[in-house]
């Protein structure tokens, strides 16, 4: 919801009540639909989860690559049409020249996600967002979208926001994270810190629920007992104190802010893991 | 965590032989085409471990767990349940062997029948072998509800009523109601969210522990297969062509496709990432309509020489337990 707000993309009825969305000194919130629309796209742009359905089945996938461009007005229908195949290759789709012409269908999900990918960057945007961009892939894909995505960001420039439920690829990918918790960041900082350190007793749960690849020893996941909360009814205070083993009483009635906890990190809680004696955190 | 000493060798209470699962599709004015699901799997599953199975979407890791079950016939092969041929037995017999070993879906969603109430969705097994009805049914299930983590004063609640995390405890109390010694379980965190998912492996292995069961736990995600296995086999376009302790396949895997795997998976530690470099494979996976000639992995692999693509490897004992089928094992 947060990435949609950001390209002010939320569905009826819900909107944007307040706050402001700087993209450079502009506020994308109080934009004209056309000046929205130029920045859709064109400075920045999204890649989804399901690259399977964010493809038009019946259109050639050149066609759909030079239509983003086309729309943004960018480069002439020419120079759109020409870039087709550079940007194909770009995102390392093997023999371009031909499968320009294909049709979504004739494409596997890595390869759809890598035409997603072309088509977000083919406007050279400042900003690309990847929401879950490999969640319905396997891993052996997974791994080679993940390094496509690496390689662009530095060759290109280009600042990517990537949005995903795994933090291993969170580990692999980002240089800083936000933690979000029922609507609110809970912590964000440098991706080392938030990794060893991590202050907020969500992260700090998060970490120790998932099984690693390269676990040696058989440890006891730790597991975060309830379930996230419900939107229309959220908890008072902290929205996490319902699942938190380290709340305490203010926790229940007043909501913390975003405070810094040093070292270029912070956390919206009351209690913080660096006060937690090392004796009580593997108490349930 | 229950591995026998010596690993395969142990009595197995399940043991899988030659299995093969064709699936014909198309059939139109050319004939028919036929996938090749599960092409010849040799598998054994000892008595209280449980035996990872791990590969890609469309490899046949599924479709073989529901041949073992026997929720689909086999093409041809053999399944022996404690030296019971379930290929071959049918009818009553088979409902027999059947009560002793279920199944757990991915799906939270579609696995539970919306129109029927918890209690009797787990009473519905007892019901069916007629173990069980009335009060004595409605006791058992309020008695598996609680030991699955469920409030058995939800007995006459909907499906919709719960959470995804509380719908799998629904499923695995479906399947523990019979007293199973055996459990198939196909990709059952996978749909779930990342903070549900650590309290549904735990309590799989509480259960495990409680019931002495044996699993067969089907996932594509090797962290969490890591993390559940006694042993791992892994699975490529219909074949196994790994099996061995899960440290063996961790540490010292032999097959390049397992390789390729373990160097896929991103690692949750920044520090071990900035060198974690994967092997990348080339083109994309084979149609099982129509699979690479002998080794199956040949068009894809680091390593491939002339032979892989003449003369098919079996899969064969490299050193200690540690099976794998290549020409070329520990190579890359």
């Amino acid at each position: 919801m947060t990435a949609l707000s950001l390209l002010r993309l939320i569905p009826e009825p819900g909107k944007i009540t307040n706050g402001k969305i700087l993209f450079g000194d502009r506020d994308v919130v109080h934009m004209s639909d056309d000046e929205i629309r130029e920045f859709r796209g064109s400075d920045v742009a999204m890649i989804f989860q399901d690259p399977m359905t964010s493809l038009n089945p019946v259109l050639r996938v050149g066609f759909q690559i030079e239509e983003a461009m086309a729309a943004h007005r960018r480069f002439t229908r020419k120079q759109a049409h020409d870039r087709v195949v550079p940007m194909m290759q770009r995102v390392r789709i093997p023999a371009a020249a031909q499968r320009v012409r294909d049709y979504p269908h004739q494409f596997s999900g890595g390869m759809r996600q890598r035409v997603m990918i072309a088509m977000g960057l083919s406007n050279e945007p400042s900003l690309l967002i990847a929401d879950e961009p490999t969640t319905a892939l396997d891993v052996t894909v997974q791994a080679s979208i993940i390094e496509l995505l690496r390689d662009l960001n530095r060759e290109m420039g280009a600042a990517v926001i990537l949005i995903t439920h795994n933090l291993a690829v969170v580990a692999s990918l980002c240089q800083r994270v936000i933690v979000m918790y029922a609507g609110r960041v809970v912590e964000e900082g440098p991706t080392r810190s938030i990794f060893k350190n991590p202050q907020h007793p969500y992260t700090w749960s998060l970490l120790r629920s998932i099984p690693r690849a390269d676990e040696r020893q058989h440890e006891k996941l730790l597991s975060i007992s309830g379930l996230p909360p419900d939107l229309s009814n959220p908890p008072p205070g902290c929205k996490f104190h319902p699942r938190c083993r380290f709340r305490i009483d203010k926790c229940l009635t007043q909501e913390p802010n975003l405070d810094d906890v040093g070292a270029g990190q912070s956390a919206r809680c009351w209690v913080l893991m660096k006060n937690v004696p090392a004796g009580d955190m593997g108490a349930q | 965590m229950h591995a026998t000493p010596g690993g395969a060798i142990s009595s197995p209470l399940l043991r899988v032989e030659n299995v093969v699962k064709h699936f014909a599709v198309g059939a139109g004015i050319f004939g028919h085409a036929t996938v090749h699901a599960v092409d010849g799997v040799d598998l054994a599953i000892n008595t209280g471990e449980t035996l990872g199975l791990v590969g890609e979407s469309g490899c046949g890791k599924s479709t073989l767990g529901r041949v073992i079950v026997q929720l689909q016939p086999a093409t041809s092969g053999h399944v022996f349940f404690e030296d019971v041929d379930l290929t071959k037995v049918r009818g009553e017999k088979l409902r027999r062997v059947r009560q002793r070993m279920q199944m757990i879906f991915q799906d939270p969603y579609a696995s539970l029948n919306p129109r029927m109430v918890v209690g009797d969705i787990i009473a519905e097994p007892l019901r069916n072998f007629g173990i069980a009805k009335g009060r004595a049914a409605e006791k058992r299930v309020q008695e598996v509800m609680r030991v699955c983590g469920l409030n058995p004063n939800f007995i006459n609640r909907y499906p919709h009523e719960f959470s995804g995390g509380q719908r799998q405890r629904i499923g695995i109390a479906r399947a523990l109601v019979l007293n199973p010694n055996f459990i198939v379980a196909d990709e059952p965190v996978s749909a779930l969210d990342v903070s549900i998912q650590a309290q549904i492996v735990n309590l799989m292995e509480d259960l495990q522990d409680r019931f002495h069961l044996t699993y067969l736990f089907i996932a594509h995600d090797l962290s969490v297969v890591n993390h559940m296995s006694d042993r791992i086999a892994v699975m490529y376009l219909g074949k196994i062509v790994e099996v061995g302790t899960t440290a063996e396949v961790r540490d010292k895997p032999l097959h390049p496709y397992t390789k390729v795997l373990q160097s896929s998976v991103p690692i949750p530690d920044p520090d071990l990432e900035v060198s974690r470099r994967p092997i990348l494979l080339k083109g994309e996976i084979p149609s099982p309509v129509n699979p690479p000639s002998a080794c199956r992995f040949h068009t894809r692999c680091p390593i491939a020489q002339p032979i892989c693509s003449e003369v098919e490897p079996p899969l064969e004992m490299k050193e200690g337990g540690h099976l794998a089928a290549c020409h070329f094992a520990g190579k890359l």
